[in-house]
């Protein structure tokens, strides 16, 4: 039983990250209809700005996050205006090659600007705590905690703010979007914003228990993918469900079946599904 | 009296690749070159799926790796003999292929590619973690070399260049016919406007089911080379990074275009040895180049030469068409 309690929670950890990272990605996907794979180098860039900001420039935990927050927003939002912009007329075969190509540089710059090694995050949150007797260290309630709070935050943003509803005005109708006077151009700058930072939160918030290193990001966009086809793409209670699912079936999964075979759950399980429904389920109109 | 016409100029090419070994005494050149060729012919497969019917299939490094496996796998775990295993790997390949493309072509465009990224990464992760039969990350050593057929041995450096190079042009030959077919047609068709290619009686779903188990039996036939060649493998071969490589070749020589997969591959193969130093680096440089090559020529160098070539044609009629009205 203890055993099960100690597992959901990782669950609740992991899932916590993947939903950010998913949120990211669907909302992404959800205006410009991109699968963002170069969503994965975001979260890499993300990690790695966190630690040189903590190890090189000496800041604490927190404020490296919000410098990290900044660089990857901004980071998103160019490559939306160099990248995808120009591409948004073109076969989306096109938009796909054009994110890869991004993805492959962004590693190879890690690489070269931070070493190909394995890198541990430090944290000021390394506390074990003993709550309801299962034995927890402080940085994965802090992961689930601030999680949430994002989550929340970004929840009343899109729906009780003028500039976070034309973001779901334009993912629900372009068109209709434009034709009643939103900026398109300008929600497009601001979505990939919010993709980038919620990156940028998901990789620095569980860096401290995982690792930093220029292929971190591949597992988690794949991952990420998964999620908003469970969730449907686009959808943003979607996003956040799929992840919470995908979190609990692995943690889960990791116990009874196989650690070994953990990270093939994801895949198989998409598999599954996408041979099922080949649109996804809860898909929205359009593929 | 054209004498740089079209035919020409391969017969040329064919010369001087067939020449080089005698001419450039150099093993290492010969090794690079006879990589180039393998991997040329799992880029046409790749070409073949992505570039003519348009699906873009990120599975292929997987397809490679099972080539390889396959052939590894049979020759030192199965005791089968060089060229039975090298006949069998390609096919079943293709089996594997036909069950994943039987279900993977249900899904569309970015459905088709988030798909296809997962069957790869399952592939890399069960050729990673099923150690006793692919021996995991230890990888498989001691895959033979080809044997011997009658006097023609497959042990130097030069034979097995010359092995890659006529499987090579036998694979360009292949895919002439393929895409100058009716059915090559009909991948097109498909590529251009499925809604369409349904409407005038092609049956979509038998030829990208075709297209996909060609592209795999390709990927396949490149994987049972590279193993013969390279005589280790381990799962590296089927990580992304194999797929994104081959999809640099495809896009930078030219998505589509019948001699994109040679150029492309040629020159980012021979570019980054003389970039040795880039080596862990050169997605820096293609990566970019991925991306701006899309924006600006998305069928790559090849599709720019042609259009280049296209607009100088029609120029040289109107001048000289303007000269034959002045005549007249």
């Amino acid at each position: 039983m203890e055993l099960l309690l100690q597992q959901l929670f990782n669950g609740l950890t992991i899932g916590s990250v993947y939903s950010l990272v998913a949120l990211g990605l669907t909302l992404v996907y959800g205006i410009l209809h991109i699968p963002n794979f170069a969503h994965g180098a975001l979260y890499m860039v993300g990690g790695y700005i966190t630690l040189i900001m903590m190890t090189n420039a000496g800041l604490h935990y927190i404020l490296a996050i919000l410098v990290s927050i900044i660089v990857v927003g901004v980071l998103s939002v160019l490559m939306e205006r160099l990248v995808f912009h120009p591409l948004r007329h073109s076969p989306p075969i096109q938009d796909k090659v054009a994110a890869i190509g991004i993805l492959l540089f962004l590693e190879a710059l890690a690489q070269l600007l931070w070493g190909a090694d394995y890198r541990q995050m430090p944290t000021p949150f390394g506390q074990v705590v003993n709550v309801f007797g299962l034995t927890l260290t402080l940085q994965r309630i802090i992961i689930v905690a601030a999680a949430i709070a994002v989550m929340i935050f970004l929840y009343w943003f899109l729906k009780k703010t003028f500039i976070g509803s034309t973001i779901i005005a334009m993912a629900q109708n372009r068109e209709g979007a434009a034709l009643v006077g939103i900026n398109t151009n300008k929600v497009a700058i601001l979505t990939f914003f919010i993709a980038g930072a919620l990156a940028a939160i998901g990789a620095s918030l569980t860096s401290p228990i995982n690792l930093v290193f220029p292929g971190m990001g591949h597992l988690v966009i794949l991952k990420a993918f998964v999620i908003i086809i469970i969730g449907g793409m686009g959808s943003i209670p979607g996003a956040i469900l799929g992840g919470y699912i995908l979190g609990f079936t692995e943690s889960i999964g990791a116990t009874y079946i196989s650690s070994d075979y953990k990270d093939l759950i994801a895949f198989v399980l998409l598999i599954i599904i996408l041979s099922a429904k080949p649109q996804g389920i809860f898909s929205k109109g359009g593929a | 009296m054209k004498l740089l016409n079209k035919r020409n100029i391969i017969i040329l090419l064919i010369l001087l690749a067939a020449a080089f070994p005698f001419v450039i005494q150099n093993q290492y050149y010969l090794h690079i070159l006879t990589l180039a060729f393998i991997w040329t012919i799992a880029v046409y497969g790749l070409n073949l799926l992505a570039g003519y019917t348009g699906y873009l299939s990120l599975a292929h490094g997987g397809f490679f790796a099972i080539g390889a496996y396959a052939l590894g796998l049979l020759t030192v775990k199965a005791g089968f003999s060089f060229w039975m295993a090298f006949l069998l790997a390609p096919l079943i390949t293709m089996i594997i292929g036909l069950v994943v493309g039987l279900f993977a072509l249900r899904t569309k465009e970015h459905f088709f590619a988030i798909y296809t990224l997962c069957v790869g990464y399952i592939i890399y992760l069960v050729i990673d973690k099923w150690e006793s039969l692919t021996e995991g990350v230890r990888g498989l050593i001691g895959i033979p070399a080809p044997e011997a057929i009658g006097p023609i041995s497959f042990t130097s450096p030069i034979s097995q260049y010359y092995f890659a190079l006529v499987v090579f042009l036998l694979v360009v030959l292949v895919i002439y016919r393929i895409i100058h077919s009716l059915t090559g047609r009909t991948f097109i068709a498909i590529r251009n406007s499925e809604e369409l290619a349904l409407s005038l009686g092609i049956s979509t779903k038998k030829n990208k089911l075709l297209s996909f188990v060609l592209s795999t039996f390709f990927a396949g036939l490149a994987g049972a080379m590279y193993a013969g060649f390279i005589r280790f493998i381990g799962p590296e071969i089927a990580y992304t990074t194999i797929t994104f490589d081959l999809l640099t070749y495809m896009i930078v020589g030219g998505i589509g275009t019948f001699a994109g997969p040679i150029v492309g591959t040629f020159l980012i193969v021979l570019l980054s040895q003389n970039l040795q130093f880039l080596q862990d680096y050169r997605m820096l440089i293609f990566g970019p180049l991925l991306t701006l090559l899309i924006i600006f020529s998305p069928r790559g160098i090849v599709g720019f030469i042609l259009m280049q070539y296209a607009n100088w044609k029609t120029k040289k009629k109107v001048i000289t068409s303007k000269g034959h009205v002045k005549e007249g």
